[in-house]
């Protein structure tokens, strides 16, 4: 069953989630959750260009593209709030909308191309983790372990960024330099993952984790852990499951486990869970009746 | 006569979003609308897996149900304190999630796989026929013209209620304005909405026609009801642009229209800008 291949593909995925939970936390606290489903979303034009221009499908090149149109989508976001009267809601979904049509546009013009060998490029849009290669997996290998390693480098920086930015400028960090630095790795940890999880469903592994997190704690540092443990156990689960049957994509299955684990978060936390708050209010109209 | 209902049910799209897309943008609920087009998928399975068929009203009461649904979550998430983007995010990728899986297992040799789902195929719209009072249309025109309507009434009926609710919720909300149905009813015409395009658009793209040409629209109107005309407009041009430049290029023809929904945008965005500059320089002077 566990062939040596699936096992790397496993260690990596759950190196992905660890990477992701810890990028998302510090996005979710930005209050940019949706802004890493744009970037998501934009990496497919950047795929799709990167092959048709280069005509090769090796990872690192379809990397770059997709980073690069990744970055264009958010710097296009933070543009049109900047110099516009649109709000950012309405900017994410204007950019992640026609930046995905774009992606469809360019998807449909290599499929057609005599070189397009269409099996490839298509697994972007769900994800395959099951079909990485070495190579590839080498690569996840690497980038997951700068994200973590820089995120972790960062840690007080952020940390101050997001809580205080005014005594941040204070003391002279360069926050702009510190924020742009922030988006650089989330669009890192997008890319990432888009092979295994999938254009659309990989803001789901920045946000979920985060969001499951913040219910148990008020600290950034247990945050950040419980949101890497959250992001590792999906990603290692997720591709488990969907190596047990073929025709499964890996992402929605990746995504669906930390959703039960954000569900029974949202349920049963200690702190502000649902059911602790029912406890908590029945127990204090008793109180009112006593007294 | 296959090019003009093609055309015909891209102007269609066009003019439904254009028109649902207006107090979206005003409301600031762009985000809410990305996640009903996702979780559409969900709403449309489940019809798929209870009826067995894939009937064009099952699936329009089984989105409508996903797109309330979804609304109803993120505000159930949102007043248990978690802030609102993590609320989207989590609603929808989590249904989004389900509806794909559900499609892999339950739905994986009819007609429903997920790439038609997400990219939509107008091409194909004019095959697909119905017959009603002795008048053949494409299904898919049929539905969007259905839509059409009940947007349109809905604006008819509770334009100033919406209007009030949009801008001044407090007030609204005093004078005993059921604010909360005004909100699920307004996600329900834009679950429909989203719907009746996805077969042609695909849900996804179905963002870019509801989002944008509102958004464009926004940019240089100074009243709602200018807003509406200039976004319908918009959303016919992107359609008919879309149509003739996929054809020139020879790919997909949703894919364009959200590209040329995305241009329309950049010009009006610079028009704007040099107009702006030009009246300062007027005034300066």
């Amino acid at each position: 069953m566990l062939s040596g291949n699936l096992l790397w593909v496993l260690m990596g995925t759950m190196l992905l989630g660890i990477a992701a939970g810890i990028t998302g936390t510090f996005s979710f606290l930005q209050k940019q959750s949706l802004v890493g489903d744009a970037a998501a979303h934009a990496a497919l034009p950047g795929i799709a260009l990167a092959f048709l221009i280069t005509g090769q499908k090796e990872l690192p090149i379809l990397m770059i593209g997709a980073a690069l149109t990744s970055a264009l989508s958010v710097y296009c976001i933070q543009w049109i709030v900047t110099y516009s009267k649109l709000k950012a809601d309405a900017a994410i979904g204007l950019v992640l909308a026609v930046f995905f049509g774009i992606g469809i546009v360019l998807l449909t013009i290599v499929n057609r191309s005599p070189l397009g060998n269409q099996s490839g490029l298509n697994d972007f849009i769900f994800g395959k983790a099951a079909t990485m290669t070495k190579a590839d997996l080498t690569w996840l290998f690497i980038s997951a372990a700068i994200i973590i390693i820089v995120s972790l480098l960062l840690y007080k920086e952020w940390k101050l960024m997001i809580f205080d930015p005014v005594y941040a400028k204070g003391i002279g960090l360069p926050i702009e330099a510190l924020k742009a630095c922030l988006t650089a790795l989330i669009v890192m940890t997008i890319v990432t993952g888009i092979q295994a999880v999938g254009v659309i469903l990989m803001s789901a592994l920045l946000i979920i984790p985060a969001a499951s997190a913040k219910l148990w704690t008020r600290r950034l540092s247990t945050m950040l852990i419980f949101s890497g443990i959250t992001g590792g156990i999906a990603g290692l689960a997720g591709t488990f499951i969907s190596s047990l049957r073929t025709g499964l994509s890996t992402g929605p299955i990746i995504v669906l486990f930390a959703a039960t684990i954000f569900f029974i978060s949202y349920l049963f936390s200690p702190k502000a869970g649902q059911l602790s708050k029912y406890i908590r209010k029945v127990k204090f109209r008793k109180q009112e009746k006593l007294s | 006569m296959i090019e003009f209902w093609v055309i015909f049910t891209g102007v269609l799209v066009g003019l439904t979003c254009g028109i649902a897309g207006v107090f979206l943008i005003l409301r600031k609920m762009s985000m809410i609308a990305d996640a009903i087009s996702h979780t559409v998928l969900f709403g449309i399975v489940m019809a798929f897996i209870v009826t067995q068929t894939l009937n064009g009203v099952w699936m329009l009461v089984g989105a409508a149900f996903a797109g309330i649904l979804t609304a109803y979550l993120v505000q159930l998430l949102q007043s248990s304190g978690i802030q609102e983007d993590a609320a989207i995010g989590v609603v929808f990728t989590s249904l989004f999630a389900i509806g794909v899986l559900l499609i892999t297992l339950f739905a994986g040799d009819v007609h429903l796989d997920v790439e038609h789902v997400l990219m939509g195929e107008i091409a194909f719209i004019p095959w697909d026929k119905w017959t009603f009072l002795s008048i053949t249309m494409p299904k898919a025109v049929w539905m969007l013209l259905l839509v059409l309507v009940i947007n349109i009434a809905f604006l008819f009926l509770f334009y100033k209620e919406m209007k009030l609710s949009t801008f001044d919720p407090v007030y609204a909300a005093t004078i005993g304005l059921p604010v909360v149905l005004l909100h699920y009813g307004f996600m329900t015409t834009i679950s429909l909405t989203t719907v009746s395009a996805f077969d042609s658009v695909g849900a996804i793209l179905v963002v870019a026609m509801l989002i944008g040409p509102a958004a464009t629209a926004y940019l240089i109107s100074k009243s709602i009801k200018q807003m509406f005309i200039w976004s319908m407009t918009f959303g016919v041009a992107a359609a008919i642009i879309g149509y003739y430049s996929a054809k020139w290029f020879d790919t997909s023809i949703a894919g364009m229209m959200a590209t040329a929904v995305g241009a329309i945008f950049v010009v009006i965005f610079i028009i704007d800008k040099i107009n702006g500059r030009l009246n300062k320089k007027v005034v300066e002077t």
